[in-house]
C-alpha cells in the first residue's frame, strides 16, 4: 500500500535522502569518537575521515589520551563527581515527587488545584530567575561549593516536571483501586507503597531518565553552586574548562567528552522507550 | 479517596516547601533586587533595565536570541516533521530515529566539542581537522573560521548545534502524532487524486495542529535559555552572545547582581507567553478529564 503513494519522491530517493540525514547526524559524533583513538601526531598531520582509507589497520589508535585524560588531567575525578552528584540528585527528587503526584491526583484538600496550576506555571520559570537568592542563602548556609547543596538544588528544579508527569500517570489508574482498597481497611500510606508505586513503575522509569540525563549534562546549575574546584566539579563544568586550556589539542578534548557522554548514551540507547513515554507523556521542561 | 485533613499536607508538604524555598521565593526576591545596585544595598529604580535596553552588548544579545527564534524554531520543528513522516514510509526507520534521537543524551558540553571539531580551522596550507573546511578545501576552496565570521554565519553555525541536538525532541513528539492520523483517512485523499503535497497541507498539517503548537512553544521556551551552547563554543565573543549567558557574565565575572536580576527577569518576561499557553493548556486537559 504505501509503495505506491509517493509520486513527488522515487522509492530511491526516499532511501538515499534518509540515508544522507541519517550520515549529517552521526558523522560528527563518530569524527569525535575515531579522533580520541589517534595519536597527536596523526591528529595534526591528517583528518580523522583518513583513517577509513586503511579500515582493518588498528595499529593506529591508541589508549593514551584516554590514560591522559583521566589520571593526569582529572576527567576520573570529575566523573566520579557527576556520579556522585547525579545519583542522589536522581533519587531525592523522585521519591518526593511520587509522595506529592499521589497526593495530587487521589486526595482532596484544600489548595490542592491552585497549587497545582503554580506547578504547572513554574514548569518553565528559568533557572535564572533563583540563581542569586538561592547562592545568597546557600553562603550562608554553608552548601555553596558541596554536594548536598546541589542536590537540594537540583531536587528543587527537578520537581515540577516529575511531579507533572507522575501526577499525569498515577491519576490516569482506575479510581475501584483505591475505593476498594480503603474499605478493605489499607491506610493510604499501603495504597502508596503496595498499590500505586509497582503499578508506576514504568512512570517512574520515565522520570528516572529524565532526571538523570538532566543532571548528568547539567552544567549551569553546577557553575553557580558548585564552581570548578576539582574536588567537586562535574564533568561538564571540567570539561568546558578544558576547551579554554586545551583548545587545539583535540585528541584529548575528544577523549574527555567521549568520558563524559559514554554512559548517558548506553542508558539512553537502553530505556530509549521509557524515554520517549516520557517526553509524549507532556514535557514542557527546557 | 477519604483522608483526615492533615495526611494530604505529609506527602505533599516536602514538595511544596521546596518548590516555593528554590522556585517562588527566589524568583520574587530576583525581581526585588533588580531595582537595586551591584550589591543590593542601593535602591536604583529601573537603572538595571535602562542599562539592558541600551548597552550595545546587551542589545546585540537579544538580537541573537531573537535569531535564535526565528531559524531554530522553524527549522527544529520542520525538520523534525518531515523526517518523522519520511521514516514512517522506510522498514529501517526505528535505526535512523535512534540516530536523530541520539543527540538529546549528550550535553551541550558534549555537542560543543562534537561541533567545535567540526567547524575547526586551520590556514590553507595545512592538513585540516574539521571535515567542513577540509570539504571546503576538497573543492579547491579556501578554509573559513566558521565561528569568528561575524554576525551570521557564526550565529547560524551555533544555532544548528542546537538544531542537531534538539531535533530529534521534536521528530519523536510529531511522528507520534502522525501515526495516530488514521490511514484510511489518507488513503481516501490519495484515491480521490490527491497528490501527496496537497495531503501535506490539507490533511496532515491541520490534524497535526495542536501536536506543532505544543512542540513549537517548547522550542521557543528553550531557544530563549540557550547558554551552555553559546559558553563552550565562542563564549559570547565575535558577536554572538546570548541573554543567558549575559546573566551569567554579570552575576560571576562583574559580580552585579542588580542586573544580572534585571536580564533573568527580562528572560521571565518574553518566557511568560509560554507559561500562560501552557497553563491554559493544562485547564483544557482537565476540562476534558
Amino acid at each position: 500500500m504505501t509503495k505506491k503513494l509517493i509520486p513527488i519522491f522515487s522509492r530511491g530517493t526516499l532511501h538515499l535522502v534518509i540515508i544522507a540525514v541519517a550520515l549529517i547526524w552521526i558523522l560528527p559524533s563518530i569524527g569525535l569518537l575515531v579522533t580520541s583513538f589517534r595519536s597527536p601526531a596523526d591528529v595534526a598531520a591528517s583528518g580523522w575521515w583518513t583513517v577509513f582509507e586503511h579500515p582493518f589497520n588498528f595499529t593506529c589508535y591508541t589508549l593514551e589520551n584516554y590514560q591522559e585524560v583521566i589520571v593526569k588531567i582529572g576527567i576520573g575525578r570529575a566523573f566520579l563527581n557527576t556520579l556522585l552528584i547525579t545519583i542522589p540528585a536522581t533519587i531525592i527528587p523522585i521519591l518526593i515527587a511520587s509522595f506529592a503526584a499521589y497526593a495530587f491526583a487521589w486526595m482532596e484538600f484544600p489548595g490542592r488545584r491552585f497549587l497545582f496550576v503554580i506547578l504547572v506555571g513554574l514548569l518553565v520559570v528559568p533557572l535564572q530567575m533563583t540563581l542569586i537568592p538561592i547562592l545568597r542563602i546557600f553562603n550562608k548556609l554553608g552548601l555553596a561549593g558541596t554536594f548536598p547543596g546541589i542536590w537540594f538544588a537540583h531536587t528543587g528544579y527537578g520537581l515540577p516536571l516529575i511531579i507533572y508527569l507522575l501526577y499525569n500517570f498515577i491519576s490516569g489508574l482506575p479510581s475501584e483501586l483505591f475505593d476498594s482498597s480503603s474499605i478493605d481497611g489499607a491506610t493510604s500510606f499501603q495504597i502508596f507503597t503496595k498499590i500505586v508505586m509497582p503499578l508506576s513503575l514504568p512512570a517512574l522509569a520515565s522520570v528516572t531518565i529524565f532526571q538523570f540525563l538532566w543532571v548528568w549534562n547539567d552544567l549551569l546549575v553546577a557553575l553557580i553552586y558548585l564552581g570548578g574546584t576539582p574536588d567537586v566539579a562535574p564533568l561538564t563544568v571540567r570539561i568546558s574548562a578544558l576547551v579554554g586550556s586545551y583548545g587545539q589539542d583535540w585528541e584529548l578534548l575528544t577523549a574527555a567528552a567521549f568520558v563524559s557522554m559514554a554512559l548517558p548514551l548506553v542508558l539512553f540507547l537502553g530505556l530509549q522507550r521509557y524515554f520517549v513515554k516520557g517526553i509524549l507523556a507532556g514535557s514542557v521542561k527546557g | 479517596m477519604r483522608t483526615n485533613r492533615i495526611t494530604p499536607w505529609l506527602y505533599v508538604g516536602p514538595a511544596v516547601f521546596l518548590l516555593f524555598f528554590f522556585l517562588v521565593y527566589p524568583s520574587i526576591n530576583s525581581a526585588y533586587i533588580s531595582f537595586f545596585n551591584y550589591n543590593s544595598e542601593k535602591f536604583i529604580g529601573i537603572k538595571n533595565y535602562l542599562y539592558c535596553f541600551t548597552n550595545e552588548i546587551m542589545l546585540t544579545s537579544f538580537r541573537n536570541n531573537a535569531l535564535w527564534v526565528i531559524v531554530f524554531v522553524p527549522t527544529t520543528v520542520f525538520v523534525g516533521l518531515i523526517i518523522a513522516i519520511l521514516v514512517d514510509r522506510v522498514k529501517y526507520e526505528s535505526i535512523v530515529k535512534s540516530i536523530i534521537f541520539m543527540p538529546m543524551a549528550i550535553s551541550f558540553v558534549g555537542a560543543g566539542i562534537i561541533w567545535k571539531f567540526v567547524y575547526a580551522y586551520r590556514p590553507a596550507m595545512s592538513a585540516q581537522a574539521g571535515i567542513l573546511n577540509a570539504i571546503r578545501s576538497f573543492f579547491q576552496l579556501e578554509p573559513l573560521p566558521w565561528l569568528i565570521i561575524r554576525p551570521w554565519l557564526n550565529n547560524f553555525c551555533l544555532i544548528m548545534v542546537g538544531v542537531w541536538t534538539v531535533t530529534g525532541f521534536c521528530m519523536v513528539v510529531l511522528s507520534a502524532s502522525y501515526k495516530n492520523i488514521p490511514r484510511e483517512l489518507l488513503e481516501a485523499a490519495r484515491i480521490d487524486g490527491a497528490t501527496e503535497f496537497k495531503i501535506f497541507w490539507k490533511i496532515i498539517l491541520p490534524l497535526m495542529k495542536p501536536t506543532l503548537v505544543v512542540v513549537a512553544t517548547t522550542m521557543t521556551i528553550n531557544v530563549l535559555k540557550v547558554f551552555g551552547i553559546v559558553y563552550v563554543m565562542t563564549n559570547g565573543n565575535f558577536d554572538t552572545d546570548v541573554i543567558a549567558n549575559r546573566m551569567y557574565k554579570e552575576m560571576f565575572m562583574f559580580r552585579n547582581y542588580g542586573r544580572a536580576s534585571a536580564i533573568a527577569c527580562i528572560l521571565l518576561v518574553l518566557i511568560i507567553p509560554m507559561i500562560i499557553i501552557n497553563i491554559k493548556r493544562f485547564k483544557e486537559q482537565e476540562a476534558i478529564r
